[in-house]
């Protein structure tokens, strides 16, 4: 299979979680669609990784997944405190810090 | 012996600094302690004199090396002292007249709650114009020149209270910038021609550099002098300086600080000698101020304003008689000494008067004084005597000496010196009688003040009255005193020169033509202001007593040539710098700030925005780095 196609969904996937992360408001949808394009960009390293030959990419990705997991633990406490505080998971309703 | 030379500036500049830093504990004896050190001052005085006299002519000049002050390379600065003939004359009579006017003001200033601070600065005067009569050198001359600046500024606006006095103590000070101006620059030709700037290398090496240079040094020099000596055009300040206390007036003002500038120029006789047009300016200036000094004085109604006028008229004769080369050094210096007995105890009787009706300064006020003053009528009347020149008294024979070198002059320029020097000598007699008579003489004419009493006359203390009588005894013996055998001739000649000229009229007809002029203004004085009562009101006058009691003009030209002119560049420098510069960047600032106030509004608090907005940046930069490479 040509390794192209791997990166055509990549670049799927990329542009839905972005979309996704613009146009949504609930916290936690917005949260998934970050890990859409994370887990899009490993997608593409790892698919270079297979086409250049190398390990590169395949390590890369590995960091990537650990930044991630770290990333949702803060992230995941954040938007549960504000969901407390709150009563919303709305990214709309904090806009405190504007001018 | 030479070791005491430093301690003549020493002492005053150590009772300056006691009496400055001691605070309220030296209130109590301040004043004694500042005169003691006056005194002592003049006692080291008495004896570097006696040993001075100890050597002959050619070896009594000498010279004490103190430090380097800045020693760079070429340029040495040292403060090291030169006692010759010349500075042991000013040396005692700055001491000398300086210890008697501390005495004095112990007196006078005996009410005023600042009394410690006043002899703080009467004592750094002392110290500061012993330095510029000490110095050898040009630099630490200019330093001197600028402490009594300094110290006639502190003492001018000593009564800081009257705005009168403040403003009248920035005025002269800022004159005498414009005359400090002109040192400086002497000063920086001098090292540019010579290499140096102390005395000796200087005065020797004069005769190498061109005319031009020498011309040019001279006019700074006279420029410098005319600023610290009242001359014309820088003449405006002394009528003012008299918002200080009366002893200031009188030692500063009269007697010491004011002849500075015939110091410095009798000092660099060596150059004047080879510059005749320097010389030529210098007469010039003398012989107007005489004039114009002489004229302001008899329109003056302020007893201190018509001293002051007096002052500069007798400080143009010693500038014209330092003008006229080798022929007047010498009786400048006469001139300076004798003028510097009879006005101080001038001014030390005018302080009296004043002291005794109540601070009264019109003489159109007082009158009949004769009677209640015993004692000041006397000192004020031989120093009246001595300063119009009455015969056998000191100004008779300072003053015939330099008519007679102005005619020896020879030429055109001889006679009209000597006339514009004889007019001068009328209008002496006629001013000075005329503030006799308003004073002394006459009928009562006295004011009561506001709540209707009328002043109560009445004589000094003693320790005013001891320091008039003094100086009233110079001001009659000190002129014969130096004429009989030439003698200040004799003791002057090895530091200035000396040659006859050749006059066209003989010594007796000067004299004689003396005399008359000078009871020709006495007699029209008396006609004027002895037979007929006085007027408290002063009558309108023709023009130019109008004109002469406003210092003829010079204020008025003043401020039209320099004033407004300066105003108008500086307002228009005020208006490029408010609206150009300013503008440009105020500008600026209001743009950015424009620009700010709108791109603030992107910070709209949703989050989706700003990913929104990272996310454009993000494409942006990913597309030029494509586009970058596929260039």
């Amino acid at each position: 299979m040509n390794p192209v196609n791997y990166l055509y969904l990549s670049a799927l996937l990329f542009t839905i979680g972005a979309s996704g992360v613009l146009i949504r408001r609930n916290a936690i949808v917005l949260f998934m669609c970050v890990e859409l394009m994370l887990n899009a960009s490993n997608l593409a390293l790892v698919t270079f990784s297979r086409m250049h030959g190398t390990l590169d990419g395949q390590i890369i990705a590995f960091f990537t997944m650990v930044v991630a997991a770290a990333e949702v633990v803060v992230g995941l406490a954040i938007i549960v405190s504000i969901f407390r505080t709150r009563h919303s998971a709305s990214v709309d309703d904090s806009n405190l810090m504007k001018l | 012996m030479n070791s005491l030379i430093p301690l003549l500036v020493a002492a005053p500049l150590a009772g300056s600094a006691l009496l400055l830093l001691g605070g309220r504990a030296f209130d109590r004896f301040g004043h004694w302690l500042a005169t003691a050190l006056a005194a002592l001052s003049f006692g080291f005085g008495l004896a570097l004199f006696w040993d001075m006299l100890g050597r002959d002519g050619e070896h009594r000049a000498v010279t004490e090396h103190l430090f380097s002050w800045v020693p760079v390379n070429a340029f040495q600065a040292d403060v090291s002292f030169r006692l010759d003939q010349l500075s042991m004359t000013f040396v005692l009579l700055i001491t000398g007249v300086g210890t008697l006017i501390h005495l004095y003001s112990v007196g006078y200033m005996a009410h005023d709650e600042r009394r410690r601070r006043f002899f703080a600065y009467l004592n750094l005067f002392l110290a500061a114009m012993l330095l510029l009569v000490l110095a050898d050198n040009y630099l630490l001359l200019y330093f001197g020149w600028e402490g009594v600046g300094l110290a006639s500024y502190l003492l001018i606006g000593f009564w800081q209270h009257k705005p009168s006095a403040a403003t009248a103590a920035k005025k002269a000070f800022i004159v005498n910038r414009v005359g400090d101006m002109g040192l400086s620059i002497a000063i920086m030709l001098m090292f540019a021609e010579f290499g140096s700037f102390a005395f000796t290398p200087v005065f020797d090496s004069a005769h190498e550099a061109s005319e031009g240079k020498l011309t040019a040094i001279g006019l700074m020099l006279l420029l410098a002098a005319c600023g610290k000596s009242a001359q014309v055009p820088l003449q405006s300040w002394l009528g003012d300086a008299m918002e200080g206390p009366t002893p200031v007036s009188a030692l500063i003002h009269a007697a010491t600080m004011v002849t500075a500038g015939v110091y410095l120029i009798t000092r660099s006789a060596a150059i004047f000698n080879l510059a005749p047009d320097a010389r030529t300016a210098v007469v010039v200036v003398g012989a107007v101020t005489l004039l114009f000094g002489a004229i302001v004085g008899c329109a003056k109604d302020d007893i201190k304003k018509a001293l002051a006028g007096s002052t500069m008229s007798q400080i143009g004769y010693m500038v014209l008689a330092a003008g006229l080369g080798p022929i007047g050094y010498v009786f400048a210096i006469m001139h300076l000494v004798t003028h510097g007995f009879f006005k101080a105890g001038l001014f030390l009787g005018a302080g009296s008067v004043m002291h005794g009706m109540d601070d009264e300064v019109n003489m159109r006020h007082y009158g009949g004084l004769r009677k209640h003053m015993p004692w000041t009528f006397a000192t004020f009347g031989l120093g009246y005597l001595a300063i119009i020149g009455f015969p056998g008294l000191s100004g008779f024979f300072s003053k015939d000496r330099i008519i007679e070198a102005a005619f020896a002059e020879g030429g055109t320029e001889g006679w009209i010196l000597g006339l514009c020097a004889l007019v001068g000598a009328a209008v002496t007699a006629f001013y000075m009688t005329r503030v006799m008579l308003l004073t002394f003489f006459g009928e009562k004419r006295w004011q009561p003040d506001a709540e209707g009493n009328l002043p109560h006359p009445h004589e000094a203390p003693r320790t005013m009255v001891i320091p008039m009588v003094l100086l009233a005894v110079g001001s009659v013996f000190a002129g014969a005193l130096f004429d009989i055998n030439d003698s200040f001739l004799k003791w002057l000649e090895p530091v200035t020169g000396h040659s006859e000229g050749n006059s066209p009229l003989s010594s007796w007809t000067v004299t004689g033509l003396t005399t008359v002029c000078m009871l020709a203004g006495l007699g029209l004085a008396y006609v004027m202001y002895g037979r007929s009562p006085v007027p408290v009101v002063p009558p309108v006058g023709s023009p130019l007593t109008r004109a002469a009691r406003r210092d003829l003009l010079q204020d008025d030209f003043n401020h039209a040539v320099l004033v407004r002119p300066g105003s108008a560049l500086t307002a228009t420098l005020v208006f490029f710098d408010s609206r150009g510069l300013d503008g440009f960047v105020n500008g600026l600032a209001a743009v950015i700030g424009g620009l700010s106030g709108r791109l603030r509004r992107v910070q709209n608090g949703f989050v989706r925005s700003y990913a929104l907005s990272m996310f454009g940046g993000t494409l942006v930069l990913v597309a030029s780095t494509l586009l970058m490479r596929s260039v």
